[in-house]
């Protein structure tokens, strides 16, 4: 069977990446393919990099508060290049009133600090697409 | 024959601990610190025997100043209450300043938005959505005359949080100075200026290592005569244990990083005890309570030593480690915030109690937003009860002689040495970095941490255990783009009004002076005086020195 495979990133400005890093580690160790774009990505080259990497996730960690401009830039970028089936997720500093207002975007699973890794492995597991 | 302490020792594990322990067993097999290092039962004199009061510890105020660099502690001067604060317009900060001050704080601290860190301007692409968000956005010297309007630089102490841009920034600072009629050598404050850990951990790197750290000297080398009383660095532990390193990787990495500064001064031709004095550091207070304490003492003893018999300093200002503290917002946790409180209150303690010489607390709030003015008035109370209510200010050092907090201070300055040596032999600290050893020893740490939080072999409150459903949601600061909106309408209106000329006359100047080896501080005044954007001067050395990027370390 094929491995999962993920695009974990960091968009904007932000360069505190601990939480990137050790949720790619924990996918990687849950038996993912994860390939972790570094610091800095615009949402063009976030959607090129799960393009070229033919990715079942896209994962992006923001702490900075940009997620309302961000995510639904990201999205608009999906649909462009009919990647929508792609599971896009979001962790990090999100203020609750925004929450509902990614997911109306077709953010699927938006994650508050404190969540443990399993649960977001979890959640990948029962809500990525099936493959033919 | 009298008993040596060994033999009572032993004596009492096997008459009285272990009959014990058989009935009723300990609660795990091993106890080991917040960062994994392993903590014996008890202490007792033999742990420390090998450790000479006088030549190791020494007393308050004299070599090696691991029981403080006062010699009264907190009975001549209590620590700064220094609360870090900025978001917004320049205006909405200078309001949040004044009321600190009002507040009884006793020193401002600037925050600055992420554009502002990484040297963009607001409009630049970016900028989009991080503006004012994270701190206050300050795009050129007329933002600075708004964040420090109707205060008198004269009279307090500013720490400004800015590192790929410090010299910009400081630049600004020293012209608002300048047109409030306060000479440059009566400003004192500090700035950050800290780019290894930038490197090694926070990730708001600009260029490359190598000219970044000819910026830091060059500001060395002017503030000697020019703002001779300003901090020209906070070597800063802080980051490097937000982004997951133990307490002892955070000491050594922060000390050596210390240390490759001292010897770039010295390369670019310095004197040791002419800029020593001025340089500073910042660590974290973390959960682990003895492990913090015996930190700090640590780092005070390491940093007499090494400057002392590894630069040969002279003076007893160039042996003083002094140091900021602030308490770790990683430990925050978003669920049940009130206990936020209690966390910072603790770890408050123990930079207290570490002898820390300024300090902030973290608000209740932290891990769901930047704080509200409640929540951050809160967390200066804080700090005003352990110094005016709870009595710990009167004795200095009060952990000194405890066996364990010795023994435990002692680990901490071999295992700092240790990693001295290894870094040492990859060349020093830059190079280090380069080879990405720092990068790699943080990530691995962080993982295990977590690891050990999923396993539940360390426990956070109200995270994975003592979890409560339907927690009361609390009243956080929410940033809207009214921020941005204004900071792109005052940056367009400067650009139409100021005189561009003049700003392109100091840009190339800036450029060409980049490529050659001077002092590049007269020329950044010059560039700021014109009102040139730090986006434009950033993107000047930009031009010149090219751009880091990093391998990412998983």
């Amino acid at each position: 069977m094929r491995k999962l495979r993920v695009v974990i990133a960091k968009p904007g400005l932000d360069g505190h990446d601990r939480g990137a890093k050790v949720i790619a580690r924990a996918l990687r160790d849950a038996g993912m393919e994860v390939i972790y774009t570094g610091l800095r990505q615009t949402p063009e080259q976030i959607v090129s990099a799960a393009l070229q990497e033919d990715a079942d996730v896209i994962g992006l960690s923001i702490l900075s508060g940009a997620h309302n401009h961000i995510a639904p830039k990201l999205m608009a970028l999906l649909r462009e290049h009919g990647m929508d089936d792609v599971l896009v997720l979001v962790g990090g500093i999100i203020p609750d009133v925004d929450v509902p207002k990614l997911q109306a975007i077709g953010v699927k699973g938006v994650f508050l600090p404190g969540t443990p890794m399993q649960a977001i492995i979890d959640f990948i597991n029962g809500n990525v697409r099936v493959r033919a | 024959m009298k008993a040596t302490a060994g033999t009572a020792r032993e004596r009492w594990q096997r008459e009285t601990l272990e009959p014990a322990l058989k009935k009723a067993p300990e609660r795990a097999a091993t106890f080991t610190t917040i960062s994994g290092h392993p903590i014996a039962r008890l202490y007792t004199p033999d742990d420390v025997d090998d450790i000479d009061p006088v030549q190791d510890i020494g007393a308050p105020g004299a070599f090696p100043y691991t029981r403080g660099i006062h010699e009264s502690g907190y009975q001549g001067k209590l620590w700064t209450m220094r609360q870090f604060a900025g978001f917004g317009t320049p205006e909405e900060t200078n309001g949040r300043y004044k009321a600190l001050l009002k507040a009884g704080g006793t020193g401002l601290s600037v925050a600055f938005d992420l554009p502002t860190l990484m040297g963009r301007d607001p409009d630049h692409a970016l900028s989009l959505g991080e503006v004012g968000k994270c701190g206050v956005s300050i795009a050129s010297l007329a933002d600075m005359e708004s964040l420090f309007d109707s205060i008198n630089l004269g009279g307090i102490t500013t720490s400004m949080t800015i590192n790929s841009p410090a010299a910009m920034i400081f630049a600004m600072y020293l012209v608002v100075a300048e047109r409030q009629g306060v000479s440059w050598d009566r400003l004192s404050g500090t700035i950050q200026n800290d780019i290894l850990k930038e490197f090694i951990a926070q990730k708001e790197f600009i260029y490359p290592p190598r000219p970044s750290m000819r910026l830091i000297t060059d500001v060395f080398a002017f503030c000697t005569t020019e703002v001779p009383k300003w901090n020209t660095i906070s070597v800063s532990g802080y980051h490097i244990r937000e982004a997951g390193s133990t307490a002892l990787q955070e000491l050594a990495f922060t000390l050596r990083d210390g240390i490759e500064y001292v010897q770039w001064g010295v390369d670019a031709g310095l004197d040791v005890d002419a800029f020593v004095p001025r340089m500073s550091f910042f660590f974290n207070a973390h959960s682990d309570f003895f492990e913090e304490i015996a930190k700090y003492r640590a780092a005070r003893n390491i940093w007499a030593r090494v400057m002392r018999d590894r630069f040969h300093a002279k003076s007893n200002r160039s042996w003083k480690l002094r140091f900021h503290t602030q308490t770790a917002g990683v430990s925050l946790t978003a669920q049940q915030a009130y206990n936020n409180v209690v966390r910072t209150a603790l770890q408050a303690l123990s930079g207290v109690l570490g002898g820390t010489n300024s300090l902030h607390t973290n608000s209740l709030d932290e891990a769901l937003a930047l704080p509200t003015e409640a929540a951050a008035t809160l967390a200066l109370r804080t700090q005003q009860v352990l110094a005016y209510e709870s009595g710990v200010t009167g004795e200095v050092d009060p952990f000194g002689g405890s066996w364990f907090v010795e023994k435990l201070t002692r680990e901490m300055e071999e295992g700092a040495l240790a990693y001295f040596d290894q870094i040492d032999r990859m060349g020093g600290m830059v190079e280090a970095i380069e080879q990405g050893f720092p990068q790699r020893e943080i990530a691995e740490s962080s993982y295990r941490f977590q690891q050990a939080v999923e396993r539940r072999d360390k426990t956070i409150v109200g995270v994975n255990d003592f979890v409560q459903e339907g927690e009361p949601q609390i009243e956080i600061l929410y940033i809207d783009e009214g921020a941005a909106d204004r900071q792109l309408a005052r940056l367009k209106a400067l650009r139409q009004s100021r005189d561009n000329g003049r700003v392109d006359a100091a840009l190339d100047a800036l450029r060409s002076a980049a490529a050659g080896t001077g002092n590049l501080m007269p020329l950044l005044l010059d560039a700021v005086r014109a009102y040139a954007t730090l986006g434009e001067m950033c993107d000047a050395l930009r031009s010149v020195w090219g751009e880091y990027e990093e391998t990412p370390v998983i």
